[in-house]
């Protein structure tokens, strides 16, 4: 292993291309970290921002006037602002009157980039899960009414399994959007991949490298994450039903 | 005809001739006789190095160093404000005799301008921490979060150093803020500018509590090749260090000695 760590040190001296995160051991730790990190930070997020997607959808279809309202004033928070601007509103606004009476903050930075990143995509979600409950059939809602389902269950059992497929694509969508978008946490902080490798390239001058490493790197989380939602789709197609 | 074969010989013949010229001319400190001026390149938006009074007057630590040179060479003295883009420019192009702007000395910039040695000042790397935290060693930062700036050139050295985590941002405002809000134990940075910081009553609370590490000195520059104008600078470098002139001048504007200034003047005192 250390001979393949040292050959990248051969080829910064042979060829000056100076890959540090093979062969400095504290810089490929540090990048193994970030990419760790986005992982992490894309993956809770996905869920999340789903799970707000799907409560979301439920609420804005709630008999409550309030609850309508609630659900259409938080889609046009997240949605109409920045997500740049959203981190650091929470990061700097909110996180510092959010406080211990020592003074220590309750919320890390990381868990800011995950409430934050989620509420924005999710916002997203919400409007991306109407389109699918909308293109559920009416007469499909009413046969499972007349079988006695309550509005929860009809939504649970009928609605949200067909309304998924449909709105599968435009999922897909919004959620590569969000991978990529957990590079903005840079701003506040958070030790992920675009973080880290600015670090390394002002240490080394190598920005060349790091950008290249990093458009690979990317590519390849989203690739990898492209592929498995197109198998998980075409694995749930209904036949006959959908595009 | 003139070819254009000819005519690069031309240019070829005139790149080589004209950098040396200046070598037949007057030399820098007859220049500055003759002229009864001597023209100085400052920073004029630094404090408390160079920076303005509120009648619009440059001021400050490096100002009065160039009223020094000034009175030692009996002329009188005209300051021009620098930015860190243009200062070097400025005395090659002959704009300026003598730049004492805030520049860091590095091998690169000592191709362009005479960088005098010793080095006249040096900003080493510390922390602005709350009194309340109560640090006194840098190996107390292991493993705690401490603020830093994107891409400044002591991160690594640091985290290898005492393992501290890092946390980064683009700009001191943010760190500051950050620094502030406690999401961060201590902010490193250069001493020069924590101890310009704790001049504002904003910071009372705060302190730069550590030994200052990692040095990095400044280099006042005249320009290349002007071997008489350098010796005359060198001299008085050590002058001001001996005398103690650059302590008592960061004291005259508020700041607390770095540790280069009182290092150095315990150096020539003897």
């Amino acid at each position: 292993m250390n001979a393949f760590f040292e050959s990248f040190r051969w080829l910064y001296d042979t060829t000056g291309i100076n890959l540090t995160i093979f062969y400095d051991a504290f810089d490929r730790r540090r990048f193994i970290g970030g990419f760790v990190t986005t992982v992490q930070l894309a993956a809770s997020c996905i869920v999340l921002s789903v799970v707000i997607g799907i409560a979301g959808a439920w609420l804005q279809g709630s008999r409550l006037r309030l609850t309508r309202r609630v659900v259409y004033w938080y889609i046009q928070f997240f949605r109409n602002t920045p997500p740049l601007v959203q981190l650091y509103f929470f990061y700097f606004g909110v996180g510092a009157y959010l406080k211990t009476a020592g003074g220590v903050p309750l919320v890390a930075n990381v868990t800011w980039a995950i409430l934050g990143l989620s509420m924005y995509a999710g916002a997203f979600n919400v409007e991306i899960f109407r389109s699918g409950i909308e293109s559920v059939p009416k007469a499909t809602v009413e046969a499972a009414e007349s079988f006695g389902f309550s509005r929860l269950q009809a939504y649970r059992y009928i609605v949200l399994p067909l309304a998924f497929r449909v709105c599968l694509p435009a999922l897909n969508n919004n959620l590569v959007n969000l991978v990529k978008t957990t590079s903005i946490s840079y701003a506040i902080a958070v030790p992920e991949m675009l973080y880290v490798s600015a670090q390394i390239w002002s240490d080394s001058v190598n920005v060349k490298e790091m950008m290249n490493v990093l458009l690979i790197c990317y590519v390849g989380l989203v690739g990898l994450f492209v592929f498995a939602m197109h198998r998980w789709e075409r694995a749930m197609r209904v036949p006959g039903y959908g595009a | 005809m003139p070819t254009l074969r000819n005519l690069a010989a031309a240019a070829a013949i005139v790149a080589i001739v004209l950098p040396s010229f200046p070598a037949f001319a007057q030399d820098a400190l007859e220049q500055i006789k003759k002229r009864g001026t001597l023209i100085v390149g400052v920073k004029a938006d630094y404090k408390p190095y160079g920076f303005r009074d509120p009648a619009g007057k440059i001021i400050g630590i490096e100002p009065d160093l160039a009223q020094d040179v000034a009175t030692k060479l009996g002329v009188k003295l005209e300051l021009v404000p620098v930015v860190s883009s243009n200062r070097m420019q400025f005395l090659e192009q002959g704009k300026i005799d003598l730049m004492i702007a805030t520049m860091n000395d590095k091998p690169d910039r000592r191709k362009v301008v005479y960088i005098v040695e010793p080095s006249y000042y040096a900003s080493s790397v510390n922390v602005l921490a709350p009194k309340s935290a109560k640090l006194r060693e840098w190996t107390e930062l292991k493993g705690k979060k401490v603020c830093m700036i994107q891409g400044a050139w002591y991160n690594k050295q640091l985290q290898q150093d005492y393992g501290m985590e890092d946390v980064a941002f683009k700009g001191t405002s943010e760190a500051f803020t950050a620094l502030k809000g406690n999401n961060c134990v201590a902010f490193a940075y250069d001493d020069t500018l924590i101890l310009a910081s704790l001049l504002e009553p904003e910071w009372k609370d705060y302190e730069m509590p550590l030994k200052s590490v990692l040095e990095d000195p400044w280099g006042l520059a005249v320009k290349l090749g002007e071997e008489k104008f350098y010796k005359v600078m060198s001299d008085l470098i050590v002058d001001w260090h001996r005398t103690g002139r650059i302590v008592e001048l960061e004291k005259k504007y508020g700041m607390g000695n770095t540790s280069y200034a009182l290092q150095m003047n315990a150096k020539y005192k003897k």
